[in-house]
This record gives structure tokens, sequence and C-alpha cells, in this order.
């Protein structure tokens, strides 16, 4: 029996701070819908209130300044240009050449060399939600970084319990928006875990529209629909994670978005969109004054 | 009474506090009664070039009073921005110059830069003498700055960095000149977006708020022919006598503008076209805040018009060159009338009129044909009439092109031309790139190649890039000089003079410093084909999976008798008689 109002609320959740790690890991001209993807999620995670240094944005590749974007420092997400998701004020840590299979789980562990910068680090602690996205090319168990290298969901799995042995997070969500996504989530075995796919196993997930001004396939169809659904919470609203499980069905997506929570103690109707997407603090406001030089008095007095 | 008298003390204390910060260990110090002595200027230039392009350059300039040299700490910041500020006082840095460049500078098209810069990220900093390991302190600053700036300079290690000892000497005022504190290191391939023009906007005092910041739109700057952003940190003379210094800021911010990309066939300008803002403020902590239009060209009016036209004008020698420019003072409220705002606008009419022909420029390309070897050759073009300069030519060349030094060749007009100073430090595969300085002579009004041959290296399979049929970038050649200007010899016949004083030249612009920067050179090496050893593995394991499955076939496999499966009669029969618990039949 959980008590979702007031004070019970306030305690449920457990977490004080949330981060957000948003990797992209493809590279070229072509892939400029995942750098898309990964940039839409960073918007709503900012609008919500995850302020820069508590996210770590890796691009494997320039989108918005390359030379052959007709319109130079945008990414858009719609088509006829509606929505610039790269915007004026966005902070990419790991760009180019530095998104590496290595990087992304010396990030996820806290293995990094003495002089990484703090905004290159993943400073969570045990109260910490943290909010995990990756997009790119994938297959049956492994993500492809880079058109060079690859992850698997075994190393995956391995880093998500380095984690928790290291008491990084408090709790975990994990979206993945590639081909046979359900596969990257099949080996978890650390508790609190949530994880998300754009497809399941043997099904391929599709690009949503392409626009003929710029050329290229501008977002994934799962992102697409998660942007809009996303585009609709504010940093007071109520949804929750049922609602989340269900964006993007086979209808709009053609693949079958899968999800799983076996590992996750509480209620996923129990858990807020926001406890991972955004950054709320409860602030608890009482009329009461209250008197400090008491407690001075009597240690005067001893 | 005595908790009163204790409270007070401790409100005293916490008050002083806050002027500077103060080590509990340590005595209070009393405030510094000129407190307010940090200083910032901001200007904007803007030059119409005779293509028709336009060329805007902003310089925003904070001084500190600060003086780090005999190791002071400092906490207390006002308009200098903190993290730069931590960064220096903790890798005892003397000076900093740090430039993002997206394009190339076409000299012989636009003219001389006012600060050069070379395509991609160049870092180059002079370190105090305090500093015992300097390679370890060089590393450490690159990571903070890559966090700072948001950019890859992380990958700035031993094989990019090299420690010249001639072309870059310091530019602030001191005394060491010990090259083994200088670190230089570009990366050709590092993009500039607005990840990096975000953190240079909020170094600035008044952010992209107010002033001329707020003409910084990412989307306009990028569409652009050429943008260039740098932070110069130097230390300057405090006064006259220059007992003490203190710590300039300068944010520089370089933009050509293309007519034709930027829409609309009207060949005018305005900071609105360009910017797609205009200025209603200037920022107001800024002791200066001024706009200065290059009318030099235009005395009659002929080149083009600008309005709103401004009475107050000012010259200056630039680059060799007596310039005239029509000065807004955004200080002044009048300056913006009475819409409130400065829109400038400036007319084209005619392109006729030659624009000064630089005096020094230079290219540089591959020749050679194949994946095995080529040569580098640099051309310096000389286009003074009659009188020949020094240029002292920088190369740093990554070791896995290795040059062949017995094949460098100087030559102008045709002959040899041996340079008077040569310093060349030669590779260590994946230690440190090859450096090579010369001091070359350009005789006038001439063209001087300089060539020297190298092979192409194979490189280990985990060491190319993602991309790596994309190539690999050679870091762009600095050449620097003090260039005879024309202009101010000419003016100094004219004058009327005293005998006494014009015998030997003395004129402040008889030469000023220029340095130039060659394209970067993008070179094939030889790739080998990435999907090999996947091929290999499936072949090996497919001929080992065929040739030993048979073989244990062949070794294990017995052979049975197997009865042929009765009728259906026969079967239902069995049925029966194993219920019955009769052997079948």
């Amino acid at each position: 029996h959980r008590n979702l109002n007031g004070a019970g609320q306030f305690f449920s959740s457990g977490h004080t701070n949330n981060w957000a790690v948003l990797v992209c890991t493809s590279r070229f001209w072509f892939n400029y819908r995942h750098v898309a993807n990964t940039l839409s999620v960073y918007r709503s995670v900012k609008r919500l209130g995850i302020p820069d240094s508590h996210i770590v944005l890796m691009l494997a590749d320039d989108m918005a300044c390359n030379h052959r974007n007709p319109k130079p420092a945008t990414v858009f997400s719609h088509k006829n240009m509606e929505l610039n998701v790269y915007g004026d004020d966005v902070e990419v840590d790991y760009r180019g050449y530095e998104v590496t299979v290595e990087n992304f789980l010396r990030v996820l562990t806290g293995r990094l060399p003495p002089s990484t910068p703090r905004s290159k680090r993943l400073l969570s602690d045990d109260r910490s939600n943290i909010l995990i996205y990756l997009t790119g090319h994938g297959g049956n168990g492994f993500l492809k970084f880079q058109d060079s290298e690859e992850i698997s969901n075994v190393e995956l799995a391995d880093a998500f319990e380095q984690m928790w042995q290291k008491r990084r997070y408090n709790e975990l969500l994990f979206i993945i928006d590639t081909c046979q996504g359900a596969s990257m989530y099949e080996r978890f075995y650390s508790p609190n875990l949530m994880a998300l796919a754009s497809s399941q196993v043997g099904e391929d997930s599709l690009s949503h529209q392409p626009d003929l001004a710029i050329g290229v396939h501008l977002m994934d169809r799962y992102t697409f629909y998660l942007l809009e659904f996303l585009e609709d919470i504010h940093p007071a609203s109520k949804t929750n994670m049922n609602d989340l499980f269900k964006v993007c069905p086979k209808s709009q997506c053609v693949s079958t978005p899968g999800h799983r929570t076996d590992l996750f103690l509480r209620d996923p109707g129990s858990v807020l969109i926001t406890d991972f997407f955004g950054s709320v603090r409860k602030i608890e406001i009482t009329m009461e004054t209250i008197n400090l030089t008491d407690p001075i008095k009597q240690m005067e007095e001893k | 009474n005595g908790r009163a008298i204790k409270l007070s003390k401790v409100l005293k204390r916490w008050e002083a506090s806050q002027v500077g910060d103060v080590d509990p260990g340590m005595s209070v110090a009393p405030p510094h009664p000129h407190t307010n002595t940090d200083s910032f200027q901001e200007e904007l230039v803007v030059r119409p070039l005779h293509s028709g392009d336009i060329y805007a350059s902003f310089q925003f300039r904070t001084v500190w009073e600060a003086d780090f040299s005999r190791g002071n700490k400092v906490s207390h910041y006002q308009l200098f921005p903190k993290s730069l500020g931590q960064v220096i006082s903790k890798f005892s840095v003397r000076e900093l110059h740090i430039s993002f460049t997206q394009g190339y500078w076409r000299t012989m098209q636009w003219g001389q830069p006012f600060l050069p810069s070379p395509p991609g990220a160049e870092l180059w900093v002079w370190f105090q003498d305090s500093v015992t390991d300097v390679d370890g302190t060089w590393k450490e600053l690159t990571n903070v700055l890559s966090g700072i700036f948001c950019a890859s300079l992380n990958f700035i290690d031993s094989t990019n960095t090299v420690q010249p000892s001639a072309a870059f000497k310091p530019l602030g005022v001191g005394n060491v000149t010990d090259h083994r504190f200088l670190r230089y290191a570009t990366l050709p391939r590092e993009i500039v977006c607005t990840e990096n023009l975000t953190p240079w906007k909020k170094l600035l005092p008044c952010g992209s708020k107010a002033g001329l910041a707020v003409l910084l739109k990412s989307e306009k700057l990028f569409h652009s022919s050429f943008h260039s952003q740098a932070v110069h940190i130097r230390p300057i003379c405090q006064d006259q006598r220059c007992k003490s210094t203190s710590l300039e800021l300068r944010q520089t911010l370089n933009a050509v503008f293309d007519l034709h990309t930027s829409g609309q066939a009207k060949r005018e300008w305005s900071l609105f076209k360009m910017f797609s803002r205009t200025l209603t403020e200037a920022c107001p902590l800024a002791s200066s805040s001024k706009i200065y239009i290059d009318i030099t060209d235009n005395s009659q009016g002929e080149q083009f018009e600008l309005s709103p036209a401004s009475s107050l004008l000012s010259q200056a020698v630039v680059l060799g060159d007596r310039r005239t420019f029509s000065v807004y003072d955004l200080t002044d409220q009048a300056t913006f009338g009475s819409t409130r705002s400065l829109n400038l606008l400036i007319r084209l009419k005619s392109t006729d009129g030659d624009m000064l022909r630089p005096l020094l420029h230079a290219e540089r390309y591959v020749a050679g044909y194949g994946l095995q070897t080529g040569e580098i050759h640099t051309v310096m073009y000389n286009h003074h009439p009659y009188r020949s300069f020094p240029v002292l030519l920088l190369d740093s060349v990554p070791w896995y092109l290795r040059l062949y030094i017995h094949t460098l060749t100087v030559t102008s007009k045709g002959k040899e031309n041996k340079p008077s100073y040569i310093h060349y430090q030669p590779s260590k595969d994946r230690l440190r790139p090859h450096l090579l300085e010369m001091l070359v002579q350009l005789p006038p009004n001439s063209a001087t190649e300089v060539t020297v041959e190298f092979e192409r290296a194979l490189l280990k399979w985990t060491e190319y890039t993602p991309d790596p049929n994309h190539g690999f970038y050679v870091g762009s050649s600095v050449i620097s000089s003090l260039v005879p200007s024309t202009v101010a010899t000419n003016t100094s016949i004219t004058q009327e003079q005293p005998l006494f004083s014009s015998f030997f030249p003395c004129k402040e612009e008889l030469s000023y410093f220029v340095r130039v920067y060659t394209e970067p050179l993008l070179v094939n090496l030889p790739t080998p084909d990435f999907s090999m050893p996947y091929n290999v593995i499936c072949l090996t394991c497919t001929v080992v999976a065929v040739g030993y499955g048979s073989l244990y076939n062949l070794l294990t496999r017995s052979f049975q008798i197997e009865e042929p499966s009765p009728g259906l009669a026969k079967r239902i029969a069995n049925v029966i008689r194993r219920m019955r618990g009769v052997p079948p039949l």
C-alpha cells in the first residue's frame, strides 16, 4: 500500500539528483537521424530541468556544422524544418572520435583518467536516478559504435553491475532505439533497472520521414513519437511509466517496442516520468518561524 | 554581554571574508581600496571587401589586476571569468592563445585579417618558469580546456605538440624566452559549432545578453565563409613604469559573410542581414563600446553608402596601412536615435577599385602520385616591388609522413636560396612529429618554393580512425615575418621635416608583424581492408569445422541396422500385447 499524496510521495522515489547519459553512436551524414534522436532527448531532458552539468552528451559526428547541411548550426526533427533540436545553448561533452566503447564504459563506471574535466564525468551517487539513452545501428546482442567497433549486451550488463556494486545509481532507466534493440537488455541482472527498446529481436527499427531539402531521414520512428510524448510533459505532470510503455504502438512504429521491468523494485505505475527525465526538486514551504538562538543558549549554560 | 560580543566578532569576520576569501589560518587582509579595477572594452570593426563580401571582427578585452608571477593566490573574480582564472593560476600559465576556426582565410581576395588563425583548433601556451614538469602540465591543461570549450582538445598529446624555437615569441611582457616553456599544437580536423560558441560567450562579463555580444547568433555566424573565435590571455604592463603586470583577456571573433549565400539579391549589408539582430544598448559593464566601419576606400562615397552617418572619424595605422574609420559610440545614447535601436546599413555601389595587394601570402600542396611517396610544396609570395624581407617558416608534420630532409630544396626565381637559420627536430614513431623552422629571405616580387619529399608509413590497424578513407590531416604551416609597409614609406617622403630628424628611417609604421597560415594538407595513407579479419575468421572456421567434423564422423560413427516400421495392423497388435504384458511381435 503506497501513500502517493503529500509526504508519502516525497519519500516514495528515494532519489535526490538526476543524471542523463545520451549517446549517439553513428558517424556519417546519412546517419543524421541518430544525432537528431539524441538531441531530441537532450532537449526534453533539459527542458524538464536537468542542467548541463548533469548531462553527459556524446555525439559521434557533427551534423549541425557539417558542410552538407544546407542550414548550418541546426538539426531538425520535423520535416519542413519546424523544430530545431540543436538550439543555441548546447554542450556536447564527447564528440567525434571520442565516442568509443571504452570511453562510454569508462563514463558509466567512473574509471576515467585523473585529468578528465568535470563536464565529462558521471558523478552520480547512490541516490541518483540515471537515464541512459543509446541510439545507432545495432543487431542481435550488439550496438555498433562509429562503424568500427561494437558493444555487446553482456558488456553492458556487466557495466551496470559494476555501477550497482559501486553504488553509482539508485534507479536506472535504459532506453535504446536501434534495430533488434530488445536484445540489448536481455542480459541485465542488476536490481533497479528498467529498460525500453524500440524493437524486438528479429525486427528492424525504422526511420520516420525524410526532408527533401536536407536530403536525409530526420528521425527514427520510436524517438519521434517519444519526443511527441515528452513535449506534453511538464515538470509538474503526474504521467507514469505505464504511459511511456504505450508510446509508439505497432501501428505507428511498424516494429514492436519492448520493455523490461522485472528487475525494478517499484511498481512502474507509481514511477513518474519526471523521476528520470526531469530534475524535480521537491520543496516544502512552511509558515512556521524557527527560533535558532535557543540551542546556543543551552550550550552556553553547560 | 559576552555572547553578543562573540556574535558580533563572528559577523565582522564573515563580512570581511566577503571581500576576499580568507584562509582561517591567515590574518584578515584589509580590503583593497580600489576593488573596481577590472576593466572591459568591446569593439566591432566592419570592413566591406572588394568582392562584395563583408568582414566583421569583434574584440572583447577584459583587464584583470592580478599578478600571478609570484605565486599569489587570487580568489575574488569580478569581470574576469572564474573558469579561466582558476586554470591560469593552477597551471602557472603566462600566456595562452587558443583559436577555433572553420574555413580558410583567402588572403588574395580578402586582404590580411586582424588576427590570423589556421583551420581547426590551435593552442599555444607559454608557461611560467616555475613549472617543473611542462609536459605533464601541458597534458592536464589540454584536458581542462577541452572541458571548458567542449572541444576534443584532449587529442593533443606528444604526437602533435612541438616546441618552436623562434616562430612564437611571447606577445605579452616578460623576459622569459626559454622555449622549453613553450608548447604549440594544432588539430586541423577539429570542427567548430554552437557547442564551442556557447561556452565562449559565457566568458564575457555581459554574456550574450547586452552589448555587442547579442549579435553573436550561431545560425548566422556559422552560415559564413570564414568563422574564427579565439581567446588570448597575456600579461600587460599596468602603467608606464611597468612595475607590476596585469592580465589581459582578449576574446576575438572574426567572420566573413558571403554576399550570395546570405540570400536576397540586393547588394547591401546591414547588421540585421549579417546577424539577424540589431543593437539596443552597450554592455553596462563596458568602459568603451564602439563600432568602427572602414571607409578608407570610400572617401568620395563611390564604393558604398553608409547610414546612419556618423560624425566621429578615427584614423589608425593597421597592418601597415593608414585606414580611416567611421565610429559609432554605443555608450552614447544618441547613437541609437529615436528608434532606440541601431541597424547600420551599407549599400554597395560599384565594384571598381583595386584592393591593396597583400605583400605576403603562401600556398601549400601535396605533389606526387600513389600511396607510397609524395612531396610537400610550400610556396611563399613576396609582392613588394623592391624590398626583400626575411620570413620564418614553421612546419610541423606528423610522424607517419616520413620526411627526407636531404631532399629539402628552397628555390626563388629558379635559383637556390639558402636559409640562414634552420632548426630541425626529426620525428620519432608514435612519439613526436617533425619540426622544421627556417629563416628564408624572400627576394622582391618573387615566389619562393620549399619542397621536401616524404614517404607514407603503414599504421597499425588499431591506429586508424573510424573513417580512414577520408585521409589524414597535416597542420598548416606558419609563416611569420616583419613586412615592410609600402604606404608608410611613401608618406615619409611627402611630409615636411627638418633635416636632422629625417636622415635615418625611424617611422614606427615602417614594418609590421604578419603571420600567415597555409592550407592544411589532406593526405591519404595506405589503408588496409578492414573487413579482412572478419572474412579470414569466417573462412578459417568454416574449413576447420568441415575438416574436423568430417574426420570426427568417420572415426566415431557407427552404423546400426534399423527395422523398417511395421504396418498399421501390427502396430495395433503390439499395443494390445504391451497392455497384456506380452512381448511385442
